[in-house]
């Protein structure tokens, strides 16, 4: 069936902001769906509150609208561009859910547009869990015994039906937020009155526990003519109990014979057919380990973060394909890209193996609660390709960036053998460890097995890692031994580690044996076609195919590697647009990267790309074959930056700022010297080793200082000290991993923080704008609100801000982009971080500026002058728009975790508010984030003393909004003695009703609790936040952050929102 | 013990013995299926050759014997990446490795299959040598390869007399001719309420069509389909005989030469599980398990006689014939599956319905 000619302008909506359960995929499946679109001649209009993204780049879509992600603003879009069809199925539940909304209502329908790439009953049949459950068993699919519930007392009534232990699912709601395992009734009684809150619908499903099954998806694909193929199977090594984004996948799976493998296909067809999907769709599976008994766990109508791996791991590009099929192509016409001869009606056929581990944020923090459940918790994760299951396990091991480069972790030799195997019972991220060190121990895999229901193929696998280990470590390295364990993808150091020699060693005995990494490509046919796709991955022991015939100069980028919180998908943007910008340069581009969710890892945007881990060694064998003229790391985040002293040994020149350069930004002492020189001011500070040295600082320069490790992401370890305590505690906390660098403790400013991003060509720069945060200094730069153009810094301060730029820049000989955080303190600018590489800001400020950043800095590091590229340098003429990025978390998934916001950032997306005016603006961003206010107009103050002034006047302010205020007995004092009207209430420990009782009454809009400086001691502070996300109550603890909440609800009466198209910006 | 893989153009691999230890000489094929090693290794229509399989992971979940395609394997050899140290599956009775030990194959592990792969995709199909002795002359060995030609290798793999299977529920009776037929088709004829009677590949037409089957059904099997030229005669009377056919495979290839059309040889085949087909009757398009060296020349078979029914989605080849006047259908795609997708099941339900409908 050819084009659907009636479509010729479709409205894509996009995912909004990155939060755990909807990560960077979504922008992978969008950018590829709207390439896909306009390459038919599609008008493209696309809405996605998400400025960090590259689908919302003015050339990947016709119109760009960063705004809101709510229904009445995609309504009002729809009635302002009309287009005549809306494709919903890319921009995963969020996008789904609105979609929903809009048909639901007739919305739709009224105004003439139809929905594309699915239908509102198919998303019913599968979303609704009742819908669903009776679909499956009208075509006689099984699902676990379950019921649809609204109370909690149906629940109890169900479960004591099914017993004990049962699964709750919250309809409705992303990476299973809010659902879990009851193991009994109080359990049950917790979860579920939790879950009920945070579904759309006020539904959970009540559910069998089949726990320990082993879990199968299957990705599938149909079209509207009804042809339907399965783009592959994976496997979750973990069992069934743990979520599959929080699970070990490999692709394809490896322990089900064909019977197996063909009955869950067969019933993945019949699915995909009952539900009248047209696009794509993935099926999970529990199959019972020990007889062909299966369940049908979830379906997903849509593109997903497992079809975003499927495609990486097969080549087939999913996003693409459905993006053609709801065009109305069938799959049998479209081609298939990576051969360029046969068709999208195929089934990729794999000749290599698949793992993808999450990438999980326990290490920002450290409370949070490591069990993994039925609810997602990464918010990222890794992909590697082998030709053995052994090698891609190694592969995405290393890929994780957490220092571990083998199955040799943790400290576990201090614990005996029965504290081993009562670890072995916990389900956490450091399982595959524990249970490697049970092997070592001499426990039996079946033992292992009966505990962990982790299939015993895979435990068997892990064996022949740890007797790797052992033979290193007991025989002599000769030729075969080191062959082996390059096949089972030893990293150097490891061997070198385990035989007691030196890397160097290592590599020289490879050399002499010819022992190197050869590349296979990805070519989804396993070789039976001739495919052209640059899509490698290394293995030992084979044929190289990779042919390196040198025509052009050669350029390779360092991606970012998984998503953490620090390091987002900002950076995969600036990795893109580096490689599109060397491209036109007249470049060969080669990245390298290992996150299946990118861009970046799309096979058509660089000219090669290496499916790799970013280690040295991993990136010197693609140097050994490919010989680039240079590198450029400035855009991939810290993990690139990493690798600049590695890739100048191996002779690769860096393009851009130098290596010694990055170092005098991070070094304190060539910093400080560059500062003297330059005459610029920063808060006092000393570099510290030791707790005892750096109590003496703190004391020397005077509370309240700053502590942090050098060289680190997203303020990772930085705290704010008030006191010798905290000190010990701090130092004891950054000291739990070994520092390589010392610790800075620096006096802490509490003034404005500005923020800048420019362009340095080696003599000018260029400023695309200043940014200025709500947040006064001490809460991370990634976690507040950001405004641009300033609107609270003199022309005077502008100009210093400026003009420091300038000279830091030419100091560090900065050749490409800096980004240099200031602190403008009683009319004074401080510098207090500069990092001579992209920044998280950078998608935000060149989609508002209209600057192509990344673009000019690509062309500035090849050697253009900015003077030449059409930009007058200094700071760039501000724009008519006012445009506020908001930080999103998802603190709901990570229970246990501290919410409170300091120095140590812990957002995982932003969104972005666009308006003319700075109250509309902000009103968008907040909107935007998701925080939507009143519903009932109560709400609770409880600050700390240094706070309680201020809270004053933002109590005032709440009042005259009809607001009514509960606040514990010193916050009510305060507030009482300056004639505001509170009602007090009991702290937890005091008798009922208390704060916590009021919180779970469900009429609590919003809790404002500002955290006593330094790590909050107070467990109650800590439970009032926590039980406020718990229970989908907005809690702020920054006065600052509640102030700009004010001004936006103040102005909420704002019917007339205006939509800006980014590109007419 | 070390093991080389000789080819015909001189390539050599080296890797280790699995198996059987004797040497062997054959036509090496590659199957693209990444599960269903042992009903490959059980497909009679393998007799002949050496199957390397493209999936590097093999044995993963042992051998489960009631998944056996026909009562032993057939394949001079079987060339893989890597065999699981340890199978898993709750099915599993014996390991991979001891299955060919048994069987008496002989096998190479431990092979770039990828780099063996594209040799035989870009040069085509050839012939090869595994063998354990270390002091082979290779010129010598290359000679051997080039003269060696399978021969009768249908009158190897077809049943020696008659075999009889009863469904639950009686509704129809057929014959089904053994030119090296799977397990599965038969089955997929008993459960849907057909008795079966199956017969050796040299059975005259007369005895067969005395039988007054309802239908008669050719299956697959090894070989090229021109050798075939007593069983082709037998099938034309058959096709005259105005009895329902329905014919897999090699059944298929005989079908068109005993109606005036043309075989010749792929130049690397078609061996794995995710092969589309179309259904040119409603361009539906299905993936089908297909394992085929022959393929019926396009236009070669008089338009008056058959039509194209399927075609092959990524190269055009003929999949299906559909002969025009008769109640005859044949596909050259393997709709039992085994391994492979299911999605063609329902030719055996047109099967029945044609039987049921010519009555």
């Amino acid at each position: 069936m050819p084009k659907n000619e009636s479509i010729k302008k479709v409205l894509v909506i996009g995912s909004g902001p990155i939060v755990i359960g909807q990560a960077a995929e979504f922008d992978y499946a969008g950018t590829q769906a709207c390439r896909s679109l306009k390459e038919e001649g599609i008008c493209v209009i696309l809405i996605n509150s998400n400025p960090a993204t590259i689908m919302t780049d003015k050339e990947i879509a016709d119109k760009v609208y960063i705004e809101p992600l709510t229904v009445p603003v995609v309504e009002k879009l729809i009635q302002l561009e009309k287009p005549d069809s809306v494709l919903p199925t890319l921009g995963g539940q969020a996008a789904l859910n609105i979609a929903m909304e809009l048909e639901e209502s007739g919305f739709l329908r009224e105004n003439n547009v139809k929905l594309i790439g699915t239908t509102s009953l198919t998303i019913k049949k599968a979303e609704d869990r009742l819908e669903f459950k009776n679909t499956m068993e009208k075509i006689g699919e099984p699902c676990a015994p379950s019921e649809v519930v609204t109370t909690v007392e149906d629940a109890i009534a169900f479960s004591n039906k099914i017993g004990y232990p049962v699964v709750v699912r919250p309809a409705y709601t992303l990476g299973g937020s809010g659902g879990g395992i009851a193991d009994n009734e109080e359990q049950l009684i917790d979860i579920c009155s939790n879950g009920l809150r945070l579904s759309r619908v006020g539904q959970c499903l009540i559910e069998r526990s089949i726990a320990g099954w082993k879990e199968i998806e299957y990705e599938v694909m149909r079209d509207g003519m009804g042809n339907c193929i399965t783009v592959c199977n994976m496997e979750n090594l973990d069992p069934v109990g743990v979520h599959t984004g929080d699970s070990i996948v490999v692709a394809p799976s490896q322990t089900l014979g064909d019977k197996e493998y063909q009955m869950l296909r067969t019933s993945a067809l019949n699915i995909i057919t009952e539900l009248n999907i047209t696009g794509g769709c993935n099926v999970q599976y529990a199959l019972h380990p020990d007889t062909f008994e299966y369940c049908v766990i979830e379906v997903n109508p849509r593109v997903s973060r497992s079809s975003a791996l499927a495609s990486k791991a097969t080549g087939y590009p999913i996003a693409k394909v459905a993006a053609k099929i709801a065009l109305g192509y069938t799959l049998d016409e479209i081609k298939n890209a990576i051969t360029g001869k046969t068709y999208a009606s195929f089934e990729p056929a794999l000749d290599y193996v698949v793992v993808k581990i999450p990438k999980w944020p326990f290490d920002k923090f450290i409370m949070a609660k490591r069990t993994l459940t039925t609810q997602m918790k990464a918010t990222g994760e890794v992909m590697s390709i082998c030709t053995n299951f052994e090698g891609a396990l190694m592969k995405a091991i290393r890929s994780l960036e957490q220092n571990i480069y083998s199955l040799d972790y943790g400290n576990y030799d201090q614990l005996d053998i029965e504290e081993i195997r009562k670890q072995l019972y916990l389900v956490d991220d450091r399982r595959l460890f524990v249970i490697a060190e049970a092997i070592r121990r001499g426990i039996t895999l079946e033992e292992i097995h009966d505990i962990t229901r982790i299939d015993i193929w895979f435990l068997d696998k892990i064996a022949i890692l740890v007797e790797m280990e052992q033979e290193l470590k007991t025989k002599t390295l000769d030729a075969d031994l080191l062959k082996e364990a390059k096949r089972l993808e030893y990293p150097d150091r490891v061997i070198a580690q385990f035989t007691g020699k030196s890397m160097e060693e290592i590599k020289k005995l490879r050399k002499q044996e010819n022992i190197i990494a050869a590349y296979k490509m990805v070519d989804t046919c396993a070789a039976e076609f001739e495919a052209s796709t640059p899509y490698y991955y290394s293995c030992f022991g084979s044929e190289n195919e990779v042919v390196n015939h040198k025509q052009k100069k050669k350029v390779m980028v360092l991606g970012s590697g998984p998503i953490r919180i620090g390091q987002g998908i900002e950076f995969d943007y600036c990795s893109v647009h580096s490689v599109w910008a060397l491209k036109e340069c007249g470049y060969e581009t080669i990245i390298v990267n290992n996150n299946p969710e990118t861009v970046s890892t799309d096979f058509d945007i660089a000219d090669k790309l290496y499916f790799e881990p970013l280690t040295p060694e991993d990136v010197e064998n693609i140097v050994d074959l490919e010989k680039p003229d240079g590198a450029v790391v400035q855009f991939g985040g810290q993990t690139a930056i990493k690798l600049t002293e590695a890739l100048l040994k191996m002779g690769v020149p860096i393009f851009g700022t130098s290596a010694a350069d990055v170092d005098a930004a991070e070094d304190r002492e060539l910093f400080d010297a560059i500062l003297e020189k330059c005459n610029i001011p920063r808060p006092a500070g000393k570099t510290v080793y030791t707790t005892e040295e750096a109590i003496k600082a703190a004391n020397d320069l005077g509370y309240p200082v700053l502590v942090r490790p050098s060289y680190v992401l997203g303020g990772q370890g930085m705290q704010i000290a008030i006191s010798d305590e905290d000190i010990i505690e701090f130092m004891e906390i950054i000291n739990r991993t070994v520092q390589e660098h010392p610790i800075l403790v620096d006096k802490y400013l509490m003034g404005k923080e500005v923020e800048v991003d420019a362009v340095c060509d080696g003599e000018d720069i260029l400023i695309p704008g200043i940014m200025e945060h709500i947040e006064r200094a001490g809460i991370h730069s990634g976690d507040s609100i950001s405004v641009y153009p300033t609107q609270n810094v003199s022309a005077k301060m502008k100009e210093v801000i400026v003009d420091y730029t300038r000279k830091l820049a030419k100091s560090l000989h900065v050749i490409g982009l800096i980004n240099i955080q200031f602190i403008v303190y009683e009319e004074q600018v401080y510098v207090i971080e500069v990092n001579p590489r992209s920044s998280r800001t950078v998608p935000y400020i060149s989609k508002v500026t209209g600057i192509p950043i990344v673009d000019l800095a690509s062309r500035v590091i090849l050697g253009e002058k900015i003077k030449d590229l059409g930009y007058e340098p200094g700071l760039a003429e501000e724009s008519e728009y006012i445009a506020i990025k908001m930080p999103v978390f998802s603190f709901e998934k990570l229970r246990g975790a501290d919410i409170s916001l300091g120095p140590e950032m812990k957002s995982t997306g932003e969104c972005l508010g666009i308006a003319k005016t700075f109250n509309e603006a902000l009103y968008k961003a907040f909107l935007g984030a998701g925080i939507n206010l009143p519903k009932h107009k109560k709400m609770i103050f409880t600050v700390k003393d240094a706070d309680k002034l201020e809270a004053v006047e933002a109590a005032k302010r709440f009042k005259a909004l009809g607001y009514e205020i509960y606040a514990t007995r010193g916050t009510a004092n305060v507030f009482l003695e300056n004639g505001i009207d509170v009602i007090k209430v009991n702290k937890i420990e005091e008798e009922s009703p208390t704060l916590l009782d009021l919180i779970y009454g469900h009429e609590i809009d919003l809790v404002i609790d500002t955290p006593t400086n330094g790590r909050d001691k107070s467990r109650d502070g800590f439970l009032i936040r926590r039980m406020s996300i718990e229970t989908g109550v907005t809690c702020l603890t920054s006065i600052d952050t509640a102030n700009a909440l004010l001004t936006s609800l103040e102005n909420s009466n704002n019917e007339n929102l205006t939509l800006i198209n980014i590109a007419e910006v | 013990m070390k093991a080389y893989l000789i080819l015909e153009d001189g390539n050599v691999f080296t890797g280790v013995s699995i198996g059987a230890m004797k040497e062997v000489i054959s036509e090496i094929v590659f199957n693209t299926s990444m599960t269903g090693y042992l009903e490959v290794l059980t497909d009679p229509s393998y007799a002949g050759q050496a199957v390397v399989m493209t999936y590097p992971l093999i044995g993963n979940y042992g051998v489960c014997y009631e998944d056996m395609e026909s009562y032993k394997a057939w394949p001079d050899g079987f060339i893989v990446r890597e065999i699981s140290r340890r199978a898993s599956n709750f099915r599993s009775e014996d390991s991979i490795e001891t299955f060919l030990k048994n069987q008496n194959i002989s096998g190479i592990a431990g092979i770039d299959t990828r780099a063996l792969t594209k040799i035989l995709r870009e040069k085509g199909t050839m012939n090869g040598m595994i063998t354990s002795n270390e002091n082979y002359n290779l010129d010598e060995v290359i000679n051997k390869l080039k003269e060696y030609s399978p021969k009768e290798v249908v009158q190897k793999v077809t049943c020696k007399e008659k075999i009889e299977y009863k469904p639950e529920k009686f509704i129809k009776k057929v014959a089904l001719i053994d030119l090296g037929t799977k397990n599965n088709i038969a089955k997929s004829l008993v459960k849907r309420g057909c008795a079966v009677t199956v017969y050796p590949a040299a059975t005259k037409a007369e005895e067969i069509i005395g039988e007054k089957p309802d239908g008669i059904m050719l299956s697959n099997g090894p070989g090229d389909p021109k050798e075939c030229s007593d069983i082709i005669k037998e099938i034309k009377k058959l096709y005259d005989s105005d009895i329902p056919i329905f014919a897999i495979c090699l059944g298929h290839q005989l079908m068109a030469l005993a109606n005036g059309g043309d075989t010749h040889k792929l130049k690397y085949g078609h061996r794995g599980a995710n092969h589309p087909v179309k259904n040119l009757k409603n361009n539906r398009v299905y993936l089908s398990s297909q394992n085929h060296g022959f393929v019926v020349t396009e236009g070669s078979i008089d338009k008056q006689i058959a039509e194209p029914s399927f075609v092959n989605v990524n190269d055009g080849t003929i999949e299906g014939l559909h002969y025009l006047g008769k109640n005859i259908f044949t596909v050259q795609f393997h709709p039992e599956a085994c391994p492979g997708p299911q999605d063609s099941e329902f030719l055996f339900d047109e099967f029945i319905h044609m039987m049921e409908v010519s009555k």
